[in-house]
């Protein structure tokens, strides 16, 4: 059997599903921001997949998928500096980054 | 089986068993480490599509930048030794279950569905393509990007900045 889109699709509803778990049961903010990496590049895989094995018209060339992927990567940086950031300041603030026990908004 | 195909098993196995310690282990350093091999996974994934300057791209960025950030966050946040520090308590079973719904309504619609095929492309180095599409009919979300990013910049030092002064 030729690997085909659907072969990548696998891989990212994988991907998708696993960074799921991650972030319903983790309780680090870390993790859970791994989690989300996860989903982002099973995300990613899908629009590089389709645009490789998709159709091309005039309207959508086939790079438009990569095009696609580049923006997920670009968003995902400015993601993750910032959930840092927040992460980092928390921890200064409670000493402690676990999801369930931030609750209140104030200091 | 031809040898692309092969390659993209190995990748496949690559992605997938250490995204597997990333979600379930219980130490933090060995779940960020192992991210290291899932991204790798997917930049090889992306070199294979023929996407050569995302897969670049994908190791300079994630592995060379956030997966850093990643590291140095686990770092100050936890003490690495640690055994009480566990990572994963609750909501496993539930967790489980959400995640196996997911992953069966992802892949029975990504199964059933007759995606409509483009035929065989040739490999091709791709940068120029991208560079032409990303100044013409994506130039929009790309100058708005470059304003996400400078907004990022002056928040992250923002956020940063504010408990150095209490």
């Amino acid at each position: 059997m030729m690997v085909g889109v659907q072969h990548y699709l696998f891989v990212s509803a994988v991907l998708a599903s696993l960074g799921v778990i991650a972030m319903v049961s983790r309780r680090n903010a870390v993790s859970i921001l791994m989690g989300i990496e996860l989903i982002l590049n099973a995300a990613a895989l899908n629009f590089v997949a389709f645009g490789r094995y998709g159709p091309e018209t005039a309207a959508t060339p086939w790079l438009s998928g990569q095009i696609f992927g580049i923006f997920i990567i670009v968003l995902a940086a400015a993601e993750a500096a910032i959930a840092l950031a927040i992460i980092i300041a928390i921890y200064h603030a409670r000493a402690s980054i676990n999801a369930d026990e931030l609750q209140e908004l104030r200091q | 089986m031809q040898p692309a195909d092969f390659f993209f098993y190995v990748f496949a196995a690559l992605t997938l068993i250490p995204a597997i310690v990333v979600v379930f282990s219980r130490n933090l350093l060995y779940a960020a480490f192992s991210l290291l091999f899932t991204l790798s996974g997917v930049a090889a994934l992306y070199a294979l599509l023929g996407a050569d300057f995302l897969a670049i791209t994908q190791v300079l960025v994630y592995i060379g930048g956030i997966l850093i950030l990643i590291l140095f966050g686990v770092m100050f946040t936890q003490r690495v030794y640690d055994v009480r520090a566990e990572a994963m308590s609750f909501n496993r079973r539930r967790a489980l279950l959400i995640g196996v719904v997911v992953f069966t309504t992802l892949w029975g619609t990504a199964r059933s569905v007759p995606w409509p095929s483009g035929g065989q492309r040739a490999l091709a180095p791709t940068t120029t393509g991208l560079g032409d599409l990303l100044l013409s009919r994506f130039l929009l979300p790309f100058e708005v990007i470059s304003v996400l990013l400078l907004v990022v910049l002056i928040g992250v030092v923002l956020v940063g900045k504010k408990e150095v002064e209490e």
